[in-house]
């Protein structure tokens, strides 16, 4: 979803050796790499006879350019359009078959296909997704229609949701020259333009199998997932993977500002500060301190913005700040809020500037910490309840060139985080020089008549 | 930040199906608390966390004349309790990784937490949960503050012409009976409930014979026990809430257009649908799952999106409730091909009606809803989702160790017979949300359905 927040999730304080210890049934991640660069993860997990397949490619909107601003995505619609061995739509109707659930989707750093399938059903998975990795068939008449519903989906994600339209002028506000500027599901005008050769150079460019990792959570043993995998996989070929220009963003040098004006009820405002991620940044330790200030921000109920601004001046009727850790560019630092009914816009800036310069001018509480500290250590617990999202998490790092075993580090990473540590970096990353600010202007949604009325006014049925 | 394939379904949709995998299904402990509140548990070892979710028959259906009433009380349990206020609730919680939460939907209201099972920890988490569970204290600031924020939300729904559809599909089919009217309230509802309405409210339907908790985790029957009592002993036995009015059939089609600023039409058909334990529960479920509940392979898909590229999202599901839930078949096409999706959809759904379901069809639903039963089960959040579900309704506790069975018996005739018993093509809500005001057009639509199905 283009939705603009992460609530940081790991997080904790508490003992968690002696927690997970009790927890025999979650194992290690196993490592594999097949002659011809695929890599394979594989983290078990048997509470249930179920498994997850994930494979990701390197490839995602950030590695698009201008006038091709979507194509990741509409090629990711076209995986499920048939190969030189399937015809259109087999691959969905095998897995359905099968008792399978399946998607796939795009963000700005990965491309990502799933199955989620009772455990013995893993070699059905290998085959069709080994299969169209190197064998897909791009068909003129099926990429009419895909493209069509694409239109459609961005219709209804961006264009028909006042939100989600300023959100993504805001963020392409924020990036000028990173590849970050461009929405995930491109721009409409793209779109509308795109063609199937398109689509064929993207696919010949990304899809090889040293372009991609494997990712297998559940109910498996990992040498029986590398035979499988050798077996279907190892008969893909390797291929060149296309160079990617660094595209760096540009120096800001000052606040930038914009009002985006459309019909809706309710004003938004976003802000954004350009901070490293812990891919781009030099020292991790500022990363992971971004990550707890997000935390003391808007980490649960008892967070500063609820609490303060929802709760305590009512200034905000909903109030939110996010960081993303694992993004392999700069990435923005977010806060975003409605103002309540008796405030405006500019009183939900000024108290979101507040209660970012309190973080600058005084030292959190030891509390706050603690609580934001003890959240990581239970949502580390936590999150094993999903199989789907222990693979996604090893997934989503190991295609933005971080080593999954970072996961391991993340709670001691964050309980090394001090309250002298979160105050530098507040103070040296949320400055206005780095800041971007858009706010929704709501205008009318009384729509125009059809033809002109001889009132001149129209209205609905 | 994902941009999904598909959107299943834009609602939520609890669709209980399990098979007879051996030994597959959770084993579910049932038992009375002494002021009369039902108590469901299942142990799963292996992670050291519990869930624990209470539920009232205290949903938007027992509103009355208040629309929003349901849901306010329900939001304001975390706003206040005992002594403490919403920030020392929060920092409690929090402060020991504890995860909590309430929602409320059209049959039942909703508290819930998650915590770690570390004693010290659970211990801080209890104390707080069980003063939410018994003695919320409605401030009066957090009152108008909720009330507030309440009625900005119903002021965003007005944005999003999906919401817009939504609601006034629920208006249509629902016309007379508690289920027409929206959880959230309307801007008047809202803006006339008091503090006191809360209380009163609160009182009626908080009661334990109202009440039932599930409890999933790494603890045994005993502790299962000691949790359920001290969580829910302070709560008065109270009287179970009335039964409700069934849900009317329509009696005509109905046709409702409303303008909207946005590039597409969400359209909405459907009627009332059927009820949780409902006699043709399994042939519904089954048919629906080839018509419209499979993702992109059902026959609706096929039709609109799949043949077409009229929509991204095309679905249709049966929502069972206490009483009939509704029955919903929705698309979001741009607004100059509203007319020609619109037709497809009730081409496709009147075929279906008339034709039932092949052999190939139901076989391939039933693999994928037998071969995927392990999955629908595969986590502790899932199995609290499903124990609540059966437990609220009073499902049979072996309801899951049959489902399968179930699902496997069902034939072609009986999903024929079921659909065209059930389902009346001719009398059903059109809801098209989008698009520029236009002039009357009188049982267009309408006509459309009587028209015989082309497939």
């Amino acid at each position: 979803m283009l939705k603009p927040f992460y609530k940081p999730f790991g997080m904790a304080g508490i003992a968690l050796g002696a927690v997970l210890a009790a927890s025999s049934s979650i194992a290690a991640v196993s490592e594999f790499t097949l002659d011809n660069g695929l890599r394979i993860l594989v983290k078990e997990d048997h509470r249930a006879p179920v498994v997850v397949s994930q494979i990701w490619y390197k490839v995602g909107s950030s590695y698009e350019h201008g006038g091709i601003t979507g194509v990741s995505h509409v090629l990711e619609h076209m995986m499920f359009k048939g190969t030189r061995q399937h015809a259109p739509g087999d691959f969905s109707r095998i897995i359905a078959e099968n008792g399978g659930r399946e998607n796939a989707f795009t963000g700005k750093d990965y491309t990502a296909y799933y199955q989620r399938l009772e455990k013995s059903r893993l070699p059905i998975s290998f085959e069709l997704e080994a299969d169209r990795m190197y064998q897909l068939r791009l068909l003129d008449e099926e990429f009419a229609k895909e493209i069509k519903v694409v239109m459609e989906e961005r219709r209804l994600r961006t264009e028909d949701n006042p939100q989600s339209q300023t959100y993504e002028n805001f963020v392409a506000t924020a990036f000028q020259t990173s590849p970050y500027h461009n929405p995930i599901i491109g721009w409409m005008n793209d779109l509308d333009n795109m063609e199937l050769k398109d689509l064929a150079d993207w696919y010949k460019a990304w899809y090889v199998p040293n372009n991609a990792t494997l990712v297998v959570s559940g109910d498996v043993d990992p040498k029986e997932v590398y035979q499988l995998a050798k077996k279907y996989y190892g008969k893909v070929p390797r291929g060149d993977i296309a160079t990617l220009k660094p595209q760096r963003e540009v120096k800001q040098r000052g606040i930038r500002r914009i009002n985006v004006k459309l019909p809706a009820k309710l004003p938004v405002i976003y802000m954004g500060y350009l901070v490293p991620s812990l891919k781009t940044v030099s020292d991790p330790a500022d990363a992971y301190a971004l990550e707890v200030l997000a935390g003391i921000l808007d980490g649960g109920n008892s967070a500063r913005l609820p609490k303060n601004l929802v709760r305590g001046s009512q200034v905000a009727a909903s109030a939110g700040a996010g960081y993303d850790l694992y993004s392999r560019l700069d990435t923005l630092f977010l806060f975003s809020g409605t103002p309540s009914q008796k405030h405006n816009i500019k009183d939900l800036e000024k108290s979101l500037l507040q209660q970012i310069r309190m973080t600058q001018d005084t030292l959190v509480k030891q509390q706050e910490l603690d609580r934001v500290k003890a959240q990581v250590v239970a949502e580390k617990v936590y999150e094993l309840d999903s199989v789907f999202y222990q693979a996604m998490q090893i997934g989503q790092l190991e295609t933005i060139g971080i080593d999954s075993a970072v996961l391991d580090e993340y709670v001691d990473r964050i309980k090394a985080v001090t309250p002298e540590k979160i105050r530098e970096v507040a103070r040296k990353y949320l400055i206005d020089d780095s800041l971007t600010v858009a706010t929704l202007d709501p205008q009318s949604m009384q729509p125009l008549p059809s033809r002109p009325a001889v009132s001149g006014g129209g209205h609905g049925r | 930040m994902v941009v999904n394939k598909y959107i299943c379904c834009l609602l939520l949709v609890v669709v209980g199906s399990f098979t007879g995998v051996a030994g597959a299904s959770p084993e579910i402990q049932s038992w009375t608390t002494s002021n009369g509140a039902r108590v469901y548990y299942v142990q799963a070892k292996e992670l050291p966390m519990v869930d624990i979710r209470v539920v009232f028959d205290a949903g938007s259906v027992r509103d009355g004349k208040q629309p929003g009433l349901s849901k306010l009380t329900n939001g304001l349990l975390t706003e206040g309790a005992g002594k403490l206020s919403a920030d020392d609730i929060a920092e409690r919680m929090e402060g020991v990784g504890a995860r909590y939460g309430n929602s409320s939907l059209r049959d039942m209201a909703i508290l819930s937490m998650r915590s770690l099972t570390d004693e010290k920890l659970l211990t801080t988490a209890l104390d707080t949960f069980e003063l939410l569970v018994t003695s919320p204290s409605f401030p009066q600031k957090a009152f108008e503050r909720e009330r507030q924020r309440l009625l900005i939300g119903i002021k965003q729904e007005k944005q999003s012409p999906r919401t817009v559809a939504s609601k006034a599909f629920y208006r249509k089919v629902f016309q007379g009976h508690p289920y027409a009217s929206p959880i959230n309230g309307s801007e008047e509802s809202v803006t006339a409930i008091k503090r006191q309405d809360l209380i009163d409210f609160h009182n009626r339907y908080y009661v334990a014979s109202n009440a039932l908790i599930v409890i999933v985790g790494a603890i045994d029957k005993k502790q299962a026990g000691s949790i359920a009592d001290k969580l829910l002993s302070k709560l008065s036995a109270g009287e179970p809430a009335p039964a409700i009015d069934r849900v009317r059939q329509l009696q005509a089609p109905v046709v409702e257009r409303i303008s909207h600023p946005s590039k597409q039409s969400h359209i909405y058909v459907g009627q009332p649908g059927m009820r949780r334990g409902d006699r043709d529960y399994f042939p519904l479920y089954v048919g629906n799952h080839a018509l419209g509940g499979s993702g992109l392979v059902s026959l609706l898909s096929e039709e609109i999106r799949e043949k077409r590229g009229l929509s991204y999202s095309v679905y249709s599901y049966f929502s069972p409730m206490r009483e009939d839930g509704p029955f919903i078949v929705g698309l979001q096409t741009k607004n100059e091909q509203a007319e020609e999706a619109l037709k497809v959809l009730k081409e496709t759904l009147n075929a279906y009606v008339e034709n039932g379901i092949t052999d190939k069809q139901l076989a391939d639903s039933k693999k994928n809803i037998i071969g995927g039963f392990p999955l629908r089960i595969d986590s502790n959040s899932k199995i609290t989702e499903y124990i609540a579900m059966i437990g609220f309704y009073q499902l049979p506790l072996d309801y899951l160790d049959k489902f399968n069975a179930r699902v496997d018996a069902v034939t072609v005739k009986d999903i024929r017979d079921a659909f065209k018993r059930r389902i009346h093509s001719d009398k059903m809500v059109t809801v098209i949300v989008g698009g520029k005001p236009r002039a009357a057009e009188p049982a267009e639509i309408s006509d459309k359905v009587k028209q015989p199905a082309s497939r």
